[in-house]
């Protein structure tokens, strides 16, 4: 596969998961649109990151593209090959071509078996090496991220937080994939830990010519890593460009108020920008706003945003790898309503009212 | 005028694998209506002195002395130190769940706060309870104070607690980890409600936290912390623009800047946080620091001033001029090359030998 092809495609993906109720008959009450038709391309030797908020669906997307779920509607092709209607013992043989790096690196490791064996089971299951090969391949594996090949033998607890996110990055080296979708590689260790692993999986990529998804949701951690970004928003993918692009126009409201609400480590660029602060929570999955989902929280709303959803699409003036669902897109420079007044409104209004 | 004095704090843990020294000789102040951000790692005994002031540690051994307004706290019997926590001295909790009684319905455990410490009647302490809830943005209020604790989200339930801490007007806010389970634009709105409940208020408060992001915005003042010392503290702008301590620089060296240069490399600090049962010799950080001397396996170097802002103090053997982001870096940027730079066959050995370095101290 040549560098930049399209490795991943998926066209309209959905995933819902049904909320049932009843003991004996069991009926669908509702249903949670986790991920609510996701256009998405992978080019091959990129890093495409993934970012969003809590309960927007990124992991949803990252595990129906795994096929770790049975998807409720869409194609999903990878490497030329259709997967989504593949079952789980057609899907086998693909698997070694993706692999997954997981957030947290206590609860995805086995605390009673030894890192050896753990790294090692991807082999096993596609019995690509036995005994003495298999082990010297993990050896190798743990030298390649940088673990010391003679604690082939010591359980997960041994090993601290950084170390045991190198043991799960091994074991999604094993099959030699080409691609590793990364759920949330970093944000369970500190910093100065974060910025080794992240240096890793980099240097990783120039050497095997991997493809990442990484999703993540600190903004100043995916614009390094990344070479495009997709932002997400109940669901549905609402912006995406290339990262420069995006962090330097940002055209839709919420990836506006997103980088907006991201802090800045820079006391005195964090003290003078304007900060666009929305109202309220990210509403329920369950029942999705209608129109553009954004509507209840977004500052430029009208009544069209309401009723007609937007679609993804290239708006005028911008580069043809910038896409955005929105009706009324963000112009260069222009100020969105913040909901700061509202809030030190608040503070006064309840200092009035409380006694002293 | 200080509000809070804390003077060469110490607390240990005994424990089966030994004595675990969480914080060894912390001094720090606070003024009233001024922000303390508090940054270090886990383990770094940020929680642990919070926690140790009000008097919620009961297993630790302590020495030292912590002063707020003129009164010992950590003598203060625990009937006194009721008076103050929740009242003069609020805290807001990391982890909202666990701090929240899943029993009670939010709206009786912030009435309880108010009721414990003023005389007023329940009807009037639930009403309280409702407007609080009303000022940190909880939609329909009145409906919300009847909900239990597992019937909110993640961010609803902060919410609570940041009501709970408001409720008494504290004189000093101790917040630890305040929006770190939050999402980037729910921990915008809360830190904004903070801001301006501070300048109304004019309480001080102190942020505990890992991320330099809140720090850079809220903080006036920052205090470095480093396996259970202080390492570094100065106004927020001169631990950004002017770092001294190696270990500040790799604090910063660590996190993506979204202003920086797009591609270049992290520099991250080598190995781990140490056990602070078997802490390092001399300056806590020389296993792991670029800049290590003979002199800081020995003797650790006090918190002393360095002349390049007012009360900017650094506990390091390097020269007090050796300050900076840039000149300083570079110097560590080129103990790196040799492992993290040049050809790709070269660098991955580096990263062994960091690993290596750091299984030492695991």
């Amino acid at each position: 596969m040549q560098h930049g092809e399209v490795l991943l495609r998926a066209e309209g993906l959905v995933k819902h998961f049904p909320l049932k109720e009843g003991i004996f008959f069991k009926h669908e009450v509702g249903r949670v649109k986790a991920v609510d038709g996701v256009d998405l391309e992978v080019r091959s030797g990129e890093t495409l990151g993934l970012v969003g908020e809590t309960g927007c669906g990124k992991s949803t997307l990252a595990r129906s593209i795994m096929r770790l779920y049975p998807l409720t509607a869409g194609k999903l092709v990878f490497d030329g090959t259709d997967l989504s209607t593949l079952s789980r013992s057609e899907m086998r043989p693909h698997r070694r071509g993706m692999q997954m790096i997981f957030q947290d690196p206590y609860g995805s490791l086995n605390p009673r078996r030894r890192v050896g064996s753990i790294i090692g089971d991807p082999l096993a299951i596609h019995k690509v090496a036995d005994g003495a090969d298999r082990k010297l391949r993990v050896q190798e594996l743990m030298r390649v991220v940088g673990l010391n090949p003679e604690h082939y033998n010591r359980f997960p607890a041994e090993f601290s937080g950084g170390q045991r996110q190198r043991i799960g990055v091994a074991r999604a080296l094993a099959l030699n994939p080409k691609l590793i979708v990364c759920d949330e590689p970093v944000s369970a260790l500190d910093v100065s830990i974060q910025a080794q692993v992240i240096n890793l999986l980099e240097d990783l990529q120039q050497e095997f010519g991997l493809t990442y998804i990484f999703i993540a949701h600190d903004l100043a951690v995916v614009q390094h890593v990344s070479d495009r970004v997709a932002v997400m928003y109940l669901g549905k993918i609402v912006e995406v460009a290339e990262a420069q692009d995006l962090y330097r126009t940002p055209r839709h409201p919420y990836t506006n108020a997103l980088l907006s609400a991201s802090v800045v480590a820079d006391p005195d660029k964090a003290r003078t920008r304007d900060r666009v602060i929305l109202s309220g929570d990210v509403p329920s999955p369950i029942n999705p706003p209608s129109g553009c989902r954004f509507h209840t929280r977004c500052p430029k709303a009208q009544p069209l945003c309401s009723t007609d959803e937007p679609q993804l699409v290239v708006r005028p003036g911008d580069a043809p790898s910038h896409e955005t669902a929105c009706h009324f897109p963000v112009a260069e420079g222009e100020k969105l309503a913040s909901q700061k007044a509202t809030i030190l409104h608040a503070v006064e209004g309840f200092l009035a009212e409380a006694p002293a | 005028m200080t509000l809070l004095s804390v003077d060469n704090l110490t607390v240990s843990f005994p424990t089966a694998d030994g004595t675990v020294q969480a914080v060894r000789g912390l001094s720090f102040s606070v003024d009233s209506g001024k922000t303390l951000g508090v940054v270090g790692e886990s383990g770094s005994g940020k929680s642990v002195s919070a926690l140790t002031m009000l008097g919620l540690n009961p297993g630790g051994d302590t020495t030292g002395s912590a002063k707020f307004n003129g009164r010992e706290l950590l003598t203060m019997s625990q009937p006194e130190l009721r008076k103050i926590r929740g009242a003069e001295i609020a805290m807001i909790f990391q982890d909202p769940l666990s701090s929240l009684h899943p029993h009670f319905r939010v709206g009786w455990q912030i009435a309880e706060a108010i009721r414990t410490h003023t005389g007023v009647s329940k009807d009037e302490a639930m009403s309280q309870a409702v407007e609080l809830l009303r000022l940190v943005n909880i939609p329909q209020p009145e409906r919300r104070v009847r909900a239990y604790p597992h019937e909110m989200s993640g961010g609803m339930r902060q919410r609570v607690m940041i009501a709970m801490a408001l409720a008494l007007k504290p004189k000093l806010l101790i917040a630890d980890e305040p929006t770190t389970a939050l999402d980037a634009t729910v921990q915008a709105q809360l830190m904004e409600l903070l801001v301006q409940m501070q300048h109304e208020l004019g309480m001080a408060m102190i942020i505990i936290t890992h991320d330099l992001g809140v720090i850079a915005s809220v903080a006036d003042d920052v205090l470095v912390m480093y396996a259970g010392r202080a390492a570094e503290r100065a106004d927020a702008r001169s631990i950004f623009l002017t770092p001294h301590h190696p270990y500040t620089r790799g604090l910063l060296g660590s996190v993506p800047s979204a202003t920086g240069v797009m591609g270049s490399r992290l520099i991250p600090i080598v190995g781990a946080p140490p056990s602070m049962i078997n802490a390092p010799s001399g300056c806590g950080f020389h296993p792991r620091c670029p800049f290590a001397m003979e002199a800081c396996l020995d003797e650790q170097p006090v918190l002393e001033d360095i002349p390049t802002g007012v009360g900017h103090a650094s506990a390091c053997w390097l020269p007090p001029e050796m300050t900076g982001v840039g000149v300083a870096m570079d110097t560590a940027r080129q103990r790196y090359a040799g492992t993290h730079r040049g050809p790709r066959s070269a660098k991955l050995p580096g990263v062994v030998a960091a690993a290596e370095e750091a299984s030492v101290y695991a």
